[in-house]
């Protein structure tokens, strides 16, 4: 016995250099195949989000570009000129008849020529299209007075004006949705994941176990952390290339940029689900909870709505939120093509917030449940 | 050469909001000498995985000291690491892997070969569910993966704690010879378990546990001689007259209750013979003393498993 026990010792002694990366591959792998094997975490990582992005697109698609719905009541002849891109125009017998269409949101206005009086009456239903509508029919009065009066005065000269849209023109629903939901979908993967994978192991003990091989655990952390940057890495490349074909998101070419964006906020939301998983004891309170910060926060982030437009308080409560400034980098970067320069403020935000609750979850985190 | 384990006085205290302290290992020595296979018995609650995890170096004992293999288990070393086999109570596998990627993965962690893996299944008789996801394993087949993957880095120190717990009688005995065969093949195993009849069957020595302590180590025939207790002969009443179990008894002692009649003799071979000249061996039983007896004696409670 002692012979074969001497020339273990010496194997023993002899690590080979790459021993390390050898065990953090086959980790890895492991832990990577778990992952594409676990459908609820490709639900919840990828369709759910992408279920959430074509349908917020469609909701919030409809409406602001498309052409006006005008209700003509009698004979409108200011309307005989328009330009059947702006306006589809439909008649009614008379007024009540179309503000009845204008309530059940089949109209955007109704209009009423009174001899030299074009009377307007625009969707309390849905009062954005409404204004809209109202507007462009305030324009095509004006058009047709201009006209008139260039026939009468060819001699004065008249003021035009030329629209130059900022931005490619009105913010469509896809600008905002796609970082937006490439925001939440990078933090419930985070904060899911981290949170799950530790109430995993403190009921499953693997840790334990692994700590208990060659292997260290800062080799087994690595490993786990690495197959959430490649998840989040993924996501971003699914959910930019579903806006953009799917969609018609013009992508800018600092959208590569949107990688290590998604990566720090990937740090940041692990370590949000670090600190659920230290709290939570069971796999339904670590989701429950996880539900509980990752939703909120994609409301008050601007995830599915421009903050722009979201109340005052809302907008406060967003400057809390690492998610918004995930957001904002993401916008800025992939949609409106600035520079990464432009955005060091929401990556300091996001960095600081990473660093803050890495180290609350290092403070609070109970090694021993593991 | 160093021990296989050598353990001082080791301490634990746990201090638990409603529970106050509790201390879960009190003052615990022992030492295991190399290719032994070691015990440690108590009933559940008794301190054998918290004494376990500090020796395997998982906790950090409040006081005392550990040697495995000449070397304090704290802080992690790979050295060190490679020569242990662990298999914990909960079976601690990765979530969504094949039998063969477990064990692949054990065996990468461990640097051990491909084929290494592939023995160590057919060793724990698993190889035919190598494909089969762990989760779809029963019970006896998780722990035996477990032993497995505690095997693959061909270790030179097993620790298995309660590996049969939870266990149908077949597959505990199954995991028995296999438990035999790694201690046969020359190393060193731990066993922690609330089964006398597997630490009788198995254990070199055993250590009996109890609150926190070791009450006594000894092999078990050992505890049984050093208990000297009488051995308990019964019979199904009605087959001898009362002056002949007076006679009978005359070595010991008799007594009947229930139908039976109870001797307790020093010398069975002469009381087994005279009953089998008599003609009355009807509802025999023979029961020497065994570890619960010793149980009983060490700790002053009874064996509640």
């Amino acid at each position: 016995m002692s012979a074969v026990t001497e020339q273990r010792t010496e194997t023993s002694r002899d690590v080979p250099a790459g021993t390390r990366g050898r065990a953090f591959l086959s980790l890895f792998k492991a832990l990577g195949r778990g992952w594409i094997r676990d459908r609820s975490q490709i639900f919840f990582t990828i369709l759910l989000p992408l279920m959430f992005m074509v349908l917020l697109a469609s909701v919030f698609g409809s409406g602001d570009t498309a052409a006006s719905r005008i209700v003509a009541v009698g004979d409108v002849a200011v309307l005989d000129g328009a330009d059947p891109d702006e306006f589809t125009v439909e008649s009614a017998s008379d007024l009540d008849a179309a503000l009845a269409m204008l309530r059940e949101g089949d109209a955007d206005a109704a209009v009423v020529q009174d001899g030299s009086t074009v009377r307007i009456y625009p969707s309390a239903t849905n009062s954005t299209s409404g204004a809209i509508a109202s507007g462009r029919l305030s324009s095509l009065v004006d058009d047709v007075n201009l006209e008139v009066l260039s026939a009468a005065a060819p001699d004065v000269p008249v003021l035009a004006t030329d629209v130059e849209e900022a931005d490619g023109g009105a913010l469509q629903p896809i600008q905002y949705l796609a970082p937006g939901i490439l925001a939440w979908g990078v933090a419930i993967s985070g904060v899911f994941g981290a949170a799950g994978t530790i109430v995993d192991w403190k009921r499953d003990k693997l840790m334990r176990r692994l700590r208990l091989t060659p292997a260290s655990v800062g080799t087994f952390l690595g490993a786990k952390i690495s197959v959430n940057l490649v998840v989040a890495v993924v996501q971003t490349a699914v959910f930019l290339a579903v806006a953009a074909v799917g969609f018609g998101l013009r992508l800018s070419a600092w959208t590569w940029f949107a990688v290590p964006l998604v990566l720090l906020g990937t740090f940041a939301f692990l370590a949000i689900g670090v600190v659920i998983g230290g709290i939570a004891q069971t796999s339904p309170a670590a989701a429950g909870l996880s539900n509980l910060v990752t939703m909120p926060m994609a409301f008050v982030s601007g995830a599915f709505y421009p903050l722009a437009l979201s109340p005052q308080w809302v907008q406060w409560l967003s400057y809390a939120s690492p998610m918004r400034y995930l957001n904002e980098a993401l916008q800025s970067v992939v949609v409106y093509g600035e520079s990464p320069a432009a955005v060091l403020p929401q990556i300091g935000f996001l960095a600081a917030f990473a660093v803050l609750v890495a180290l609350v979850s290092w403070k609070t985190f109970k090694f021993d449940e593991l | 050469m160093d021990a296989a384990i050598e353990v001082a006085d080791l301490r634990k205290t746990y201090r638990g909001r409603r529970t106050g302290e509790v201390r879960a290992v009190d003052g615990v020595s022992f030492r295991v000498e190399r290719g032994e296979f070691f015990g440690i018995l108590g009933p559940n609650g008794a301190g054998k995985t918290t004494t376990l995890e500090i020796v395997e170096g998982l906790r950090k004992p409040d006081s005392g000291d550990v040697r495995l293999l000449g070397r304090s288990p704290w802080p992690h070393s790979p050295e060190l690491t490679r020569r242990l086999g662990v298999q914990l109570q909960a079976s601690a596998f990765f979530e969504f892997l094949t039998v063969a990627e477990q064990i692949g993965t054990f065996a990468e962690l461990y640097g051990a070969a491909k084929a290494r893996a592939a023995e160590m299944l057919d060793l724990v008789g698993l190889a035919e569910h190598a494909n089969m996801r762990c989760e779809k394993l029963s019970g006896g087949q998780q722990q035996r993966l477990s032993i497995a993957c505690a095997l693959v880095g061909d270790p030179e120190l097993v620790f298995l704690d309660e590996p049969t717990a939870a266990l149908d009688p077949q597959a505990r005995r199954n995991l028995w010879d296999l438990m035999r065969a790694i201690n046969d093949e020359g190393r060193t195993v731990v066993l922690t378990t609330h089964y006398m009849e597997e630490a009788e069957a198995l254990c070199d020595r055993v250590a009996i546990m109890d609150a926190g302590r070791i009450k006594a180590v000894d092999s078990p025939a050992g505890f049984v001689r050093k208990l000297d207790a009488p051995t308990r002969v019964t019979v199904a009443a009605g087959q001898l007259d009362d002056a002949r179990i007076a006679e009978l008894a005359l070595d010991g002692t008799a007594s009947t209750a229930d139908g039976t009649v109870v001797f307790e003799t020093r010398d069975p071979r002469k009381l087994l013979t005279a009953l089998a000249s008599d003609g009355a061996l009807e509802g025999l039983a023979v029961r020497t003393a065994n570890l619960e007896d010793v149980f009983l004696h060490v700790t002053g409670r009874e064996w509640r498993g």
